[in-house]
């Protein structure tokens, strides 16, 4: 793993809250908090995973780091190789520019994130045109280098996407995100929608292109196993909220969440000696633009007391590095996945 | 000994035997089946596991006849052994059946449950969650409307679904991702089945959901002693839910067995990749997946020895690109089909 040399981005106080509009004139109705008040720092050549269930909002928070939104309150304080730290959350279009070409994105879905009538040349090379001004047999060398990092035949780079795998396709993604040598690659569900065994290809790809190029990444799943092998630290998300942040060894072993412990619990052990008790949460993920009052977890927890559903838990430090969002995290014993 | 010979054969639901299915297509023709043997017992539940286009949803989309066009069995045998109440048992030949005859009608839905992937899209958005389930229930049952919606909203009750009266009137939209594969299962259970076929149940669920519809299904086998048919391309989900595996590889059954044997002593080359090749809750960081080299090979060009054969680490050098091999008995129980056991089976 490569060693952690200063923080790359400061997220503070992050929010996005999202109008919900109805009736006559589709008037205000109230928000969506997709994302509610979210503090966390992204340590340089780290891979921080950020993990939750469907509408926890971890996507809308690669969304805003990507500034593909703006973001409704809260600062992105990005720290650059050289010069003064900027936010992010307050640049325009054109101030953006310039960090653009270093945050960049990978997406999930490798058949909808390429475009079906350009060839891989076009679909690697476009931002390397624009932003780099290369052409011709400069962008081909460019491009065929780019193809032979993520393990594919520069060859095929006049090929259109229709006569690639989703593992391939997967990896012309990974070339796109990589043409501009970025130093954030915000990856959102990257190996979702591969095979099992294309799967642990790409993983392994990923991570030796992090060793090659110093990158660091910001790995959005919901698949606790990939996380568990490919981050050093780990932000559970619930309902809009931070609930927990450890560094992946401490956060599996020993969750002091009882979102996260249930999680855990959640995930199916591939040995069948070890059918495990699974902790089945009672009733749905609430709604977030109704989340339940004080701690939103409280409806299905199993510890909860009175004061869960008055006070809203704040983010604080239990251990070295471990934060938690609980008001009971001193008191209750949780089970992590040796349990 | 055989695992087969070890299941009590009353038990008996389903025999396919040597299925093959088809796709004929302009570029020629997909051979999605090619061969392939299985059985399920009652009491027990079969995970059928493989990668995309390894044809477990073809397998069990032939069961019911409900292949996709211009999909069609072109060989095989499905055996259907139905159980009546005084115990006498019926044994149809699915295979052999048209998909629209009434002979069909009458075990689909009824004494075959199916539940599939996506639950938005195999509900109706424009008929509420009662119109659905009873309709199953008045065609199949025979019951008037008043009868079908009491045990309409007694089946919701019984798979988790809160307020299953008001519930029972509500729009699929209205629900959550959750609830609507509740409502999938509850449809496919409404008749007692003697089969359920569930097609990647929770793939499009989040894990503690999945968690929810996990234990559910043990649950309700236990209660009606159904035989499972699971496919699933979630190895994780396999340990915790089958008794039996079929492992399926580019059309073929790579290898059958039980739950422990497969995880614990894998035969066929494939099944040990596949096993080495999943991220583990548990191991160190340091350590390197293990991934198979290679893809799956494109349908319209399968290799001519064994399918895995390309990407196999174990190859006979001149034989396994020649010859397919055959399924082999194991000793352990189950069957594999991979030239190495060749002699096992031959002593």
């Amino acid at each position: 793993m490569s060693e952690a040399n200063g923080t790359l981005l400061s997220v503070r106080n992050l929010s996005m809250f999202y109008p919900v509009r109805g009736g006559f004139l589709q008037g205000h109705r109230g928000e969506v908090r997709a994302v509610d008040d979210v503090s966390f720092d992204i340590q340089a050549g780290e891979t921080l995973g950020l993990v939750g269930e469907s509408g926890c909002g971890k996507t809308t928070t690669g969304r805003c780091i990507l500034r593909v939104v703006a973001p409704t309150a809260g600062e992105l304080w990005y720290h650059p190789r050289e010069g003064e730290s900027v936010d992010l959350a307050r640049l325009d279009t054109g101030g953006l520019l310039p960090w653009r070409q270093e945050i960049r994105m990978i997406f999930q879905d490798p058949f909808a994130s390429l475009n079906p009538r350009l060839p891989v040349l076009e679909i690697v090379g476009e931002c390397l045109k624009v932003n780099r001004g290369l052409r011709g047999s400069a962008l081909e060398e460019r491009v065929a280098e780019l193809l032979g990092l993520v393990g594919l035949r520069p060859e095929y780079m006049r090929r259109y996407p229709h006569a690639f795998s989703g593992g391939e396709r997967q990896r012309i993604g990974i070339a796109r995100a990589l043409a501009l040598n970025p130093r954030l690659v915000v990856a959102d569900e990257a190996v979702s929608a591969l095979d099992v065994s294309v799967r642990s290809q790409t993983l392994n790809l990923l991570q030796d292109l992090q060793n090659e190029m110093q990158l660091t990444y910001l790995f959005i799943s919901h698949d606790l196993s990939v996380i568990r092998y490919v981050c050093n630290r780990v932000a559970v998300m619930y309902v809009g909220k931070l609930v927990e942040l450890a560094d992946t060894r401490s956060l599996f072993l020993t969750p002091q969440h009882p979102y996260t412990e249930a999680l855990l619990s959640s995930v199916p052990k591939p040995d069948p000696r070890v059918r495990s008790q699974r902790i089945v949460l009672e009733g749905d993920v609430p709604d977030p633009s109704q989340p339940p009052s004080g701690c939103h977890f409280h409806p299905r927890c199993r510890y909860a007391v009175d004061r869960c559903a008055e006070e809203t838990p704040p983010l604080r430090e239990t251990a070295d590095g471990h934060h938690v969002a609980c008001h009971l995290a001193d008191e209750i014993e949780l089970v992590g996945i040796h349990g | 000994m055989p695992v087969e010979r070890q299941l009590p054969a009353e038990d008996l639901l389903l025999e396919v035997r040597d299925l093959h299915v088809h796709f004929p297509l302009d570029e020629g023709t997909v051979k999605a089946v090619a061969g392939v043997d299985f059985d399920v017992y009652r009491n027990r539940t079969l995970c059928v596991v493989g990668e995309s286009g390894c044809g477990k949803s073809v397998s069990a989309q032939s069961i019911l006849q409900l292949v996709d066009r211009p999909g069609r069995i072109v060989q095989g045998q499905i055996r259907f052994h139905r159980h009546d109440a005084d115990g006498s048992v019926t044994v149809t030949d699915l295979a052999a059946l048209r998909s629209s005859s009434r002979a069909l009608r009458a075990i689909r839905g009824r004494h075959i449950g199916m539940v599939f992937q996506e639950p938005n899209t195999s509900l109706s958005p424009i008929h509420t969650v009662g119109n659905q389930i009873s309709e199953v229930i008045q065609l199949h049952l025979g019951e008037d409307e008043e009868a079908a919606r009491r045990r309409g909203i007694e089946m919701l009750e019984r798979v988790g679904i809160a307020r299953p009266a008001q519930n029972y009137d509500a729009y699929t939209f209205e629900l959550s991702g959750g609830m609507r594969q509740r409502v999938m299962i509850a449809m496919a259970l409404v008749c007692s089945p003697a089969l359920l076929i569930a097609d990647e149940p929770t793939t499009a669920l989040d894990v503690t959901t999945q968690a929810q519809i996990m234990s559910l299904l043990q649950e309700l086998q236990a209660d009606f002693g159904m035989g499972v048919m699971l496919i699933t391309h979630d190895l994780g989900v396999v340990a915790e839910m089958a008794d039996d595996v079929v492992v399926m590889y580019l059309g073929q059954v790579a290898e059958y067995g039980d739950v422990d044997r497969i995880f614990h002593a894998p035969a066929h080359p494939y099944t040990k990749a596949l096993l080495r090749s999943i991220p583990n809750l548990d191991f160190d960081q340091d350590i390197r997946l293990d991934s198979i080299r290679g893809m799956v090979p494109d349908p319209f060009h399968r290799p001519v020895g064994c399918p895995f054969g390309p990407r196999c680490d174990e190859v006979i050098e001149g034989r396994c690109e020649a010859e397919n091999p055959p399924a082999f008995s194991l000793e352990e129980g189950g069957s594999v089909r991979c030239l190495h056991y060749e002699e096992v089976t031959l002593s």
